[in-house]
């Protein structure tokens, strides 16, 4: 599996030192990415997932601390220096940003930031560089491309420029996309245009891409496999189908039943996880999720319970294996 | 595809907007025409006078302003209008000149410091701290006595100070724009660090760059002034409105007019960048729409 992933990501921890002793943002993450998957990481906020897609470039805040190894077609992208990592970025691996209110300079014209990228890895002239920006302007579907290039960001609609910075981020043709809740700022309706857009191109690019969202329905709509992260580890993970079917982690299953089903008569009120995430910088020695599971039993508390395969490509990190029924909600 | 002609953008540029809001601004315009008018007369004059600034004429010393000479003469009898067009030339030269240098390099200073971070902002700063410290005028005054009355040193010398301020304020806006999400969003593409100093955070400066500049430039004419005054600054006969003022302070109770004519135009042409620096803050400052 390892040799054929595009990215491999072994034993990933992003750690902070803060006032209160080391925080870790993302705890032992191990993950591997096929060419062409489309992957969902899902988790609350502070569940670490953008903060592995940040470290993935090397892209970290100030002060964090990697351990662990992130490789890209075989190459080590951990500790290598900015020079190296910026070689990568962009041109092989390349990210699209949660809000295109602030992803885009406001001071530059659209076409400026995307031939950006193309003059920076690809060995164009300015001419070829503006017929790919056009083109690739066309292939979000933005309507006028050649006129566009002249503008700002502000004369352009939510929608429009987070269709600039997808069009941005695959310019230079990169292998992986990693999208940090591409959708969360933007309205219901142009979410799922969005949505739409980012499974055509993928069949159109064959990328894999790495969607990061909070939203698990934003994640049934457009990926391949599912990774649930919960207060920075992997909790579950599961082809998409197998997760709606058979969720076996109950953090999994009540964010799964936290979903309206239109198709069914409403309940009065959607059931909900009770609780808080925890605070990262005081974790429970056991299991993070035990505070708040109706499950806990008592090895939960005691130790982190070890991620382990529990059918085909479905690895879960939970002690209790009995059904998760609708006990309590 | 290529037959396309070039389209221009329908909306408005914020640049477009900025100087709708400058026009807007009644004493900006003002101080922009009377500095306009201030710089032709001062490139002209000089060319169509039949007067030089330099060449004394013996038959006319100490004459009052008439019809030959407009604005009278000095004690060598050179015509006094010639003179302080001269000197508004020079005076514009060095408040312009010096204040460009030290934009440029207290930009590049200052983003290079705040976008770098750590150990190398650490060596920089304390690099501005240090010239701080150092006491100006007795500095100048040294460098006049080692290398003689150049003009080129007045130069040197104003921009060597006035760039640490800009350095300053520059890191300061460098260190808040690195946090904003395109900054992260342009690394993510790979860009170098050079390219991301100068084509992502000096646009956004850029506003503040050019009200810095306009402020800068007043204090500059004055500093070169007060240099001329202390006789440090242009070398005779070449004038600056500074040594002209110089000039008349000594014959005030006979010849009022060879003081108050370039005192008159050094405080216009300050008081007009000052103005137009004010303006210019307003216009570039985007919450300026809301009125």
């Amino acid at each position: 599996m390892s040799d054929a992933s595009v990215l491999s990501i072994r034993d990933l921890t992003v750690s902070y030192r803060g006032e209160t002793g080391t925080l870790r943002a993302v705890d032992g993450v191990s993950l591997d990415l096929a060419p062409g998957e489309f992957l969902g990481i899902v988790g609350e906020s502070g569940s670490g997932k953008t903060q592995l897609l940040l470290a993935t470039l090397g892209l970290s805040a100030p002060g964090a601390m990697l351990a662990g190894s992130v490789r890209f077609r075989g190459q080590e992208l951990i500790g290598v220096g900015e020079r190296a990592l910026s070689q990568v970025r962009g041109a092989r691996i390349a990210m699209v940003f949660q809000d295109p209110m602030t992803a885009l300079n406001p001071y530059l014209t659209i076409g400026t930031q995307l031939m950006e990228g193309l003059l920076r890895h690809k060995s164009l002239g300015r001419q070829a560089a503006r017929r790919k920006a056009i083109e690739l302007l066309d292939a979000v579907h933005i309507p006028e491309p050649a006129r566009r290039l002249a503008q700002h960001p502000h004369e352009l609609s939510g929608g429009m420029r987070q269709r600039v910075v997808i069009a941005m981020a695959l310019i230079c043709e990169p292998d992986v996309l990693l999208a940090d809740e591409p959708t969360t700022a933007l309205d219901v309706t142009v979410q799922a245009q969005i949505l739409t857009l980012l499974r055509e191109l993928r069949t159109r690019t064959r990328a894999a891409m790495i969607l990061v969202t909070h939203d698990l329905g934003v994640v049934a709509e457009v990926a391949d496999r599912v990774v649930v992260m919960y207060a920075g580890r992997i909790v579950e993970q599961a082809d998409v189908d197998t997760l709606f079917a058979g969720a076996r982690h109950p953090y999994t299953e009540g964010l799964r039943r936290s979903i309206a089903d239109l198709e069914r008569p409403l309940p009065a009120r959607l059931p909900s996880i009770g609780g808080n995430p925890p605070n990262l910088a005081s974790l429970p020695p056991g299991c993070a999720f035990a505070p708040r599971c109706q499950y806990a039993f008592e090895p939960c508390p005691k130790a982190p319970p070890p991620l382990e395969v529990v059918g085909p490509g479905h690895t879960c990190a939970c002690y209790y294996t009995g059904p998760l029924g609708q006990v309590g909600l | 595809m290529s037959a396309v002609p070039e389209a221009r953008p329908q909306g408005h540029s914020q640049w477009q907007q900025s100087w709708q809001r400058l026009r807007r601004h009644r004493s900006s315009v003002v101080a922009l025409g009377v500095l306009v008018t201030v710089i032709v007369l001062a490139l002209v004059v000089p060319l169509i006078s039949s007067f030089d600034y330099a060449i004394p004429d013996w038959n006319a010393i100490y004459e009052p302003p008439g019809s030959a000479h407009w604005l009278g003469t000095d004690g060598l009898g050179r015509d006094l209008l010639t003179r302080v067009m001269w000197g508004c030339r020079v005076s514009l030269l060095v408040g312009v000149a010096a204040s460009v240098v030290s934009v440029v390099i207290g930009v590049v200073w200052g983003a290079t410091a705040g976008y770098t971070g750590g150990a190398v902002d650490s060596v920089m700063m304390r690099f501005v701290d240090i010239l701080y410290a150092v006491p100006f005028i007795p500095l100048v005054i040294v460098l006049t006595v080692l290398f003689g009355r150049d003009f080129f040193l007045v130069f040197v010398a104003i921009g060597a100070v006035s760039w640490l301020d800009i350095a300053r304020i520059v890191r300061g806006q460098t260190l808040s724009l690195k946090s904003r999400e395109f900054v992260e969003a342009a690394r993510a593409l790979g860009v170098s660090t050079r390219t991301m100093i100068f084509r992502h955070l000096v646009p956004n400066l850029l506003g503040l760059i050019i009200i810095y500049a306009t402020l800068t430039i007043p204090t500059v004419i004055l500093f070169e002034a007060f240099l001329s005054f202390l006789g440090l600054g242009v070398h005779p006969p070449l004038a600056s409105l500074g040594s002209l003022v110089s000039d008349g302070a000594s014959h005030l109770r006979s010849q009022p007019y060879l003081l108050t004519v370039p005192a008159i135009f050094l405080t216009v042409i300050i008081c007009c960048f000052s103005y137009l620096g004010d303006g210019l803050r307003d216009a570039l400052d985007p919450r300026g729409q809301a009125k």
